[in-house]
């Protein structure tokens, strides 16, 4: 757990880069800092491992104050990863991952096993991969490597500034289904930083929506997309907003709510897709389909019934639009 | 591409034939014969000037990288321009200057010739353990910070590895250049192979010259050589660069 209380840090006399800030990282979710670029992120990212100073209110990790901690020993139990991934040139990709585990004085054994079983969460072999140098590994890789760097030594925090901010969209993608998957088995408490609003819709538990280093919104994502707090929030989040929400959704909340359509066995042109697909994705699917007809499948490989634009577009209007307008009245 | 690689090898071969030619030249009119037939003072001339290169060189390292590893710590990263120009002017004095000054200071002989050579070789060791140190991606040291490394294990770990080809070049650059620079000894009687080369020089006698001037370019050469086999070695196989020429 990390806890913000009354958080500020000043630059100078001038600069106010965070501005009493209070919120909350409940232990295992992933909370993203989300706004323009500026707004004080980094910043308040930093503050928690100390690399920057607090100038007034205080941090606690998991019942303890900052402050009180030795900074080289809280660093070492909080992951750390950025967006240029910081791979360290000279040392090999194990010898990059084990860092952290042998400035702690793991055993080789120990050391040993740890790196196999974190490649594995990748996907990566790790006899192969673990005598390389970074500069022989594609941008995704080396971005993949710097997360299971801060994995390393199993700490229950992480901060990532952007971790995937610099590689191209479908590999950012895979890349955050990957982490998602590796997070629903290693449970972290996570400080995430993004700027990009369909990242944080997807990775966050809760946003935490900053301008000028104060605090707009706190909330879930999608109560972020129904309840805007203020002008700006709704703003930020655009127009499309109820369309960007529908990622939040799958294709098993709509047959649960408003029920799929039945399959037409005679149909030759047929596609399929995932019942477990969110629907934003499933919409610009269909959109982009030449096919037919759409197919849902189960995760027993069976069809279950079809899917088609005029159901999505009824899902949102009563699913989230329905709660858009209750908001405004409410 | 192609035609780059051609006009590169004909001035490389050209430069092979000259050099070629230069040798039996000089062997022809019997131009080394004095390293033969004054076999003693040579081996006496090569130590001293092999002595005064090591003895300035070694100095040079021992204050130079440690200096430029200081100048770069958080502390005196203030005060990094000022000993960077200080260091520069250091060599824009020309070294017979500076070799007259040590004259004045230390009188003539070993001492005055090893320090005008050691203050020669300081500035571009000093300036490539600065640059070399300098260029690693803040990010990176952001990312060991941030992973809880000490300042020391930054240091070794991430700093000194990933600048080692900057430095050993610096260290090469100016071993080189000492050698060189080091046949100026004569000048302050300190001896080394400038005694044969200004002797050569001063009675018109090219066999004087070429048999001190060969040597010490010879010397250079295997210096060089010698550096950049280390070079290969120290420097980390991920932070090497891809330069072949
Ligand atoms: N070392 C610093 N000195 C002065 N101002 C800084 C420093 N670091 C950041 N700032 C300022 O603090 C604000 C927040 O920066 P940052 O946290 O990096 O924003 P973000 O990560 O959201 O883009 C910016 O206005 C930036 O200019
Ligand atoms: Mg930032």
């Amino acid at each position: 757990m990390i806890s913000f209380k009354n958080v500020t840090k000043r630059y100078g006399e001038e600069i106010v880069a965070v501005n009493d800030v209070d919120f909350t990282v409940e232990e295992g979710k992933i909370v993203v800092l989300l706004g323009p670029s500026g707004c004080g992120k980094t910043t308040l990212l930093r503050m928690v491992n100390r690399l920057e100073s607090i100038s007034e209110g205080e941090i606690i990790i998991n019942n303890e104050n900052s402050k009180d901690l030795d900074a080289i020993e809280l660093r070492r139990k909080i992951g750390y990863v950025i967006q240029s991934n910081g791979l360290f040139p000279n040392m090999t990709i194990e010898e990059n991952v084990m860092l952290v585990p042998d400035l702690l004085g793991w055993s080789k054994k120990e050391k040993r096993e740890r790196f196999e079983y974190l490649m594995k969460l990748i996907g990566l072999d790790a006899k192969d991969y673990g005598k390389r140098y970074p500069h022989e590994l594609s941008g995704g890789q080396q971005q993949r490597i710097g997360v299971v760097r801060a994995l390393a030594a199993d700490p229950p925090v992480m901060l990532m500034d952007e971790p995937f901010g610099a590689l191209d969209p479908i590999i950012r993608d895979k890349i955050q289904e990957e982490f998602l998957q590796i997070q629903r088995e290693v449970k972290k408490t996570i400080l995430f930083v993004s700027h990009d609003i369909d990242e944080a819709i997807k990775m966050a538990d809760k946003i935490v929506l900053l301008r000028n280093g104060e605090i707009m919104q706190f909330d879930t994502p999608s109560k972020m997309l129904s309840h805007p707090k203020n002008e700006f929030v709704s703003q930020f989040f655009g127009k499309d907003r109820a369309i960007k929400s529908l990622s939040l959704h799958t294709v098993e909340d709509l047959q649960t709510i408003i029920g799929l359509g039945p399959v037409d066995e005679s149909v030759q042109d047929t596609k399929t897709i995932n019942i477990h697909q969110d629907l934003r994705n499933t919409l610009s699917m269909l959109m982009n389909q030449e096919a037919d007809q759409v197919v849902v499948k189960n995760d027993q490989d069976e069809n279950i019934g079809t899917i088609t634009i005029d159901l999505v577009q009824k899902y949102l209007h009563f699913e989230i639009k329905g709660k858009m307008s209750a908001s405004q009245e409410g | 591409m192609n035609r780059k690689k051609w006009i590169g090898n004909i001035v490389k071969y050209t430069l092979y034939a000259l050099v070629a030619t230069f040798f039996i030249w000089a062997i022809a009119n019997s131009y080394f014969d004095y390293i033969f037939t004054q076999s003693g003072t040579f081996l006496v001339l090569l130590r001293q000037h092999i002595v005064l290169v090591l003895v300035s060189s070694i100095l040079a390292i021992l204050v130079a990288v440690p200096a430029g590893i200081l100048i770069t710590r958080p502390k005196f990263k203030k005060a990094e321009w000022l000993v960077s120009n200080v260091a520069n002017l250091g060599q824009t004095i020309p070294s017979l200057a500076v070799l007259a000054l040590m004259i004045s200071i230390l009188g003539i002989g070993f001492k005055s010739a090893v320090f005008a050579l050691f203050i020669y070789s300081i500035l571009p060791i000093f300036r490539n353990t600065v640059a070399g140190i300098d260029s690693i991606d803040k990010n990176m040291i952001d990312a060991a910070k941030g992973m809880g490394m000490k300042p020391h294990q930054i240091l070794f770990r991430v700093e000194l590895p990933n600048s080692a080809y900057s430095i050993l070049a610096g260290i090469r650059t100016a071993v080189v250049l000492n050698i060189g620079t080091a046949a100026l000894a004569y000048v302050v009687g300190a001896g080394g192979l400038g005694v044969w080369i200004f002797t050569g020089i001063n009675l018109f006698d090219n066999g004087f010259l070429i048999s001190g001037a060969i040597p010490v370019t010879l010397l250079a050469i295997l210096a060089d050589y010698i550096l950049r086999k280390i070079e290969y070695i120290v420097v980390p196989k991920g932070s090497r660069r891809i330069e072949k020429a």
